[in-house]
């Protein structure tokens, strides 16, 4: 299954995804540069963390206006996978892939730690291998991180199934304790109403083996798989 | 084109109310602790100034409401307002 992996000017979670991908699933991956066009080669799409265009005016403002998010707009559109991960799932809410927007951290400070989430939702391409309530550790390494989405769309998020992580404790509790940027409803990571488009604010691939301090993150890379197998007997995605 | 005019837009964008604003809270308990206690509340936005050129005054809003829309301002958590004032050419 060929993995895309966006590169943006500022991008620097881009080679760990592509080590994670690599090395954790054995699945080839290439790195794309913000000026591609044309995505179609790819069987799903990575948008990696960091800090494109130097986080000016707002994270993710000045991304999504390069020429790849066209691309990635018409891949959204077409059904394909596609993960965002911390400045990514910043870049994808500007771009309206994804609802809801990511603030300042609530304590004003970067926060670089490992976190506790559970898992919200599995009815999407990047945690189909996960269970309902599966608690996973992940790191996290964000300035501006921090979920907002207005009380109505809350509502519509709980009722449509589209938070698909929350910060929790160790013993699975969204407690205000676990939460680390004062998101709202503690969540983590949320999706689009189709489920194929799912960002979040840790980071997955830089958790794709014991030996970098975890491979919780590697059950959710691995999840899209399914996808590719699906590909590969050719049935329709 | 001799017909067209310079303007300087001065935008303000700042977060919707009710949007929590912690840089706000920072600097209120900052002022506070300066003896200012009269401060009830501070919002920190952002000031920016866009310089343009456009036929007459309301062409030149129309602009820059659209530059407002689109990206100086994230509308999910942001407002913002503006003003337009003829420019030196």
């Amino acid at each position: 299954m060929r993995f895309g992996i966006i590169t943006f000017p500022g991008s620097n979670g881009d080679h760990d995804a592509l080590m994670a991908v690599r090395l954790g699933l054995g699945q080839p991956a290439e790195l794309v540069w913000h000026t591609e066009t044309d995505l179609s080669a790819y069987d799903c799409l990575i948008i990696p963390g960091g800090f494109s265009y130097g986080d000016y005016l707002r994270p993710g403002a000045i991304a999504r206006f390069a020429p790849v998010m066209e691309a990635v707009a018409r891949e959204a559109e077409a059904g394909k996978p596609i993960l965002g991960i911390c400045n990514g799932f910043q870049i994808l809410t500007e771009a309206h892939l994804l609802p809801g927007a990511l603030l300042r951290n609530a304590s004003l400070e970067f926060v670089c730690d490992w976190v506790f989430v559970r898992v919200e939702q599995v009815r999407t391409p990047w945690t189909n291998r996960l269970k309902p309530g599966q608690v996973l550790r992940l790191p996290i390494a964000h300035g501006d991180g921090r979920y907002y989405v207005d009380e109505r769309t809350l509502r519509d998020l709980e009722r449509n199934g589209q938070i698909v992580f929350r910060y929790v404790d160790a013993q699975g509790h969204a407690t205000s304790d676990a939460n680390p940027n004062g998101s709202v409803a503690n969540i983590a990571g949320v999706c689009n109403e189709r489920g194929n488009v799912v960002g979040l604010m840790p980071h997955p691939e830089r958790a794709y083996d014991r030996l970098i301090g975890g491979d919780d993150g590697l059950a959710i890379l691995a999840s899209v798989l399914a996808v590719g197998l699906e590909l590969a007997l050719g049935r329709s995605v | 084109m001799s017909d067209t005019a310079r303007w300087r837009a001065e935008v303000y964008v700042s977060l919707r109310p009710g949007v929590n604003d912690p840089q706000g809270l920072a600097v209120r308990d900052g002022l506070r602790r300066l003896g200012y206690d009269e401060v009830e509340e501070v919002r920190v936005g952002r000031f920016v100034q866009v310089w343009l050129t456009a036929p007459d005054a309301e062409s030149a809003h129309r602009r820059v409401a659209a530059m407002c829309e689109q990206l100086l301002a994230n509308p999910v958590v942001e407002q913002y307002r503006f003003t337009i004032e003829p420019a030196e050419r």
